[in-house]
């Protein structure tokens, strides 16, 4: 055999397996959701009877049906979107411009308020229920998707604040002072040139905020005890009676409630994977 | 354009201060280059002329009006980053044009006036690449478009050429030189490189440690430092320094002086304003400054260390009176290492400096003219 030829098939041998490997990573990551997706079209009458399957020998919409004319399903799903909808935008604005003050400018207490919002970090939530309970309660914020906005606003402001500040402090500060020089005022420097160019981030935030949001079953239960109110997590739940598990309405509900999640990542995946700030100064 | 005021401004971060007291007039179209070593408070003072930083005390005046309280947008200057600082999600033509968006031009004028600078820097070609698309070069001749194309009071420059290689920052040097003289425009021009600053420069101003130390032409500067530092930092290869003692010495009646080196040998110069027999000084001596003589009797004697062959020139390492020296010389010697050679001092070119306020002595023979600003 050649050099060459040996090398061919060393690089051959070291690609297929790095293939193999992230291979192997995927089908662990996605094999949950593909036996959600499979229990969701399994007829209930052989769900049991059949054994452990890759696919069931015959499939049904009849779950789905179920979810959705028949449950509460899309009234909690269309909470679901309010709060995490909105709970991501408040969240992001609010994170985008702590964030920008953080990593431009240095003023009084600065430290002191960044040690207190790590600390707020540190605590288990389970501890924080009953007193946030008792300050919303009296507010008439229990019971109401605006109490849980507030309460999952203030929960991911901190680190949606770390991270956007992390990306704010890889645009050089440079820009802003050209844009400045140019003739913006500071804000309309951030406005116009800083915010594009954190895109990615704030993509990536808005995202995280989402799904934390969206996936929140803790406070969503304990705050809120009407049907009217309730989100999908939530709502979940109600597919366990006393007695018995539906488990092919639960899965069909959870494909259903993974289709805005997918939906959000898709419109921002190409902010994600931008590197917008290539050439902005010495590459 | 216009002339700029600097009077009395200081900057302190809290308790530290970077700017002790700045006094500076820039004349309408002069070309002003501030250099130092890093530290020194040159780009804080350009960035507080620009606006990006505060002015603790005293006054920054553009054309006579004081402007210590104006945003960076309304006070009509242009700014060329180091890092050049393009806008990345914007085309050339959009990064050029957009402070004469922002102030409203029509739009037939803007085309106009971009088209003409692009012509200027050569960048035609290139107006709808994004700068990632662009090397260095091409990257920093955007930054200058972009500050050209406004037609501002004044140009300030940080730094712009230090991200370039060598042979691309020679060749900016000239063409930014050339370009003020198309436009006149007022320049402050912000580098460490003591060669740009004597290449570029209208008028020097030496900073120091929040300090200005002189201000003055590049050959002022160079011929008559004011003090150690500036004599040390401006030139290349650097001034030679022999620490010794002032002497008066009389020659047939003429008055005399020389300077005592520490192994006991005398290098005469010109009697200095100031200084009296036995005043510790210091002896500054340019390398080109410096001769090696054939004839024993009219030099000191030196010990090669190493021989810098520069193409042009040659630089001939020694020792002498036990501190490291570089003569300069257009030969091409062949000395050995470790031979002796002798040197003598060119007295009329050689500075004497007081060792403790390491403030110039000037010859007797060479008018008062006042140093600093």
């Amino acid at each position: 055999m050649t050099l060459t030829g040996h090398t061919t098939t060393r690089k051959m041998l070291y690609w297929g397996s790095h293939y193999l490997m992230i291979a192997a990573f995927v089908l662990f990551a996605l094999f949950p959701l593909y036996w959600l997706l499979k229990v969701s079209v399994t007829p209930n009458d052989i769900l049991y009877t059949e054994g452990v399957r890759m696919w069931p020998s015959r499939t049904t919409w009849e779950n789905y049906t179920f979810v959705l004319t028949q449950s509460n399903f899309p009234h909690y799903f269309m909470n679901s979107v309010i709060v995490a909808g909105t709970t991501a935008a408040v969240t992001t604005v609010i994170a985008a411009l702590t964030g920008y003050a953080f990593s431009r400018f240095a003023f009084r207490g600065k430290v002191i308020i960044v040690a207190l919002m790590l600390i707020t970090q540190m605590f288990p939530l389970v501890m924080l229920i009953a007193p946030i309970f008792k300050i919303l309660a009296p507010l008439g914020l229990t019971d109401s998707l605006t109490g849980l906005i507030i309460v999952y606003t203030a929960f991911n402001v901190p680190f949606a604040t770390f991270l956007m500040q992390s990306f704010f402090d890889g645009i050089p500060k440079d820009l802003e002072e050209a844009a400045m020089i140019d003739g913006n005022t500071r804000f309309e420097a951030f406005r116009a040139i800083i915010l594009p160019l954190t895109l990615p981030g704030v993509a990536a935030t808005l995202g995280f905020v989402f799904t934390a949001a969206w996936s929140e079953l803790l406070f969503a239960l304990m705050l809120v005890s009407s049907e009217s109110a309730s989100t999908f997590p939530v709502g979940l739940l109600s597919f366990v009676s006393k007695f018995s598990v539906d488990f092919g309405q639960m899965m069909a509900a959870g494909v259903l409630a993974l289709i805005p999640a997918c939906l959000f990542f898709l419109l921002i995946q190409r902010y994600l994977v931008q590197g917008l700030t290539a050439g902005a100064v010495k590459g | 354009m216009a002339s700029i005021e600097i009077a009395n401004a200081r900057k302190s971060y809290g308790a530290v201060d970077v700017l002790h007291g700045i006094n500076l007039n820039i004349s309408d179209g002069e070309f002003i280059v501030l250099v130092g070593p890093s530290g020194c408070g040159k780009s804080t003072l350009l960035r507080m002329i620009a606006g990006l930083e505060d002015i603790t005390s005293g006054d920054i005046s553009i054309a006579g009006d004081v402007i210590n309280d104006l945003q960076p947008k309304d006070r009509d200057i242009a700014m060329v980053f180091q890092s050049y600082a393009l806008y990345p999600h914007m085309s050339v033509a959009e990064n050029m044009s957009y402070a004469l968006k922002l102030r409203k031009t029509a739009k037939d004028k803007i085309a106009d006036a971009i088209g003409n600078v692009a012509d200027i820097l050569g960048l035609s070609a290139l107006l709808e690449r994004r700068p990632k698309a662009l090397s260095g070069g091409q990257r920093q001749r955007v930054a200058m478009g972009r500050a050209i194309v406004r037609k501002p009071q004044a140009f300030l420059f940080d730094e712009p050429l230090s991200n370039l290689d060598a042979r691309l920052r020679e060749q900016m040097r000239t063409e930014i030189r050339k370009l003020h003289h198309r436009l006149g425009a007022t320049s402050v021009y912000v580098t460490h490189d003591q060669i740009e600053a004597m290449t570029m420069a209208d008028r020097i101003v030496a900073m120091h440690d929040g300090i200005i130390q002189q201000v003055g032409s590049p050959v002022e500067i160079y011929d008559r430092p004011a003090n150690i530092f500036v004599a040390s930092f401006i030139g290349s290869p650097a001034m030679n320094f022999l620490e010794g003692a002032y002497e008066t010495t009389a020659d047939n009646g003429d008055q005399g002086a020389g300077i005592r080196l520490s192994d006991g040998s005398l290098v005469p110069v010109l009697p200095a304003q100031g200084a009296s027999t036995n005043q510790p000084v210091t002896l500054g001596a340019r390398p080109e400054h410096i001769t090696i003589v054939q004839d024993a009797a009219n030099g000191l004697p030196a010990r090669v260390d190493l021989i810098e062959p520069m193409g042009l020139s040659t630089l001939v390492h020694a020792t002498l009176a036990g501190k490291p020296i570089k003569i300069f010389t257009m030969d091409r010697p062949d000395y050995a290492v470790d031979s002796f050679i002798h040197v003598a001092f060119d007295m009329e070119k050689v500075h004497v400096f007081d060792s403790s306020s390491e403030l110039r002595l000037p010859p007797l023979t060479e008018p008062h003219t006042g140093h600093s600003d």
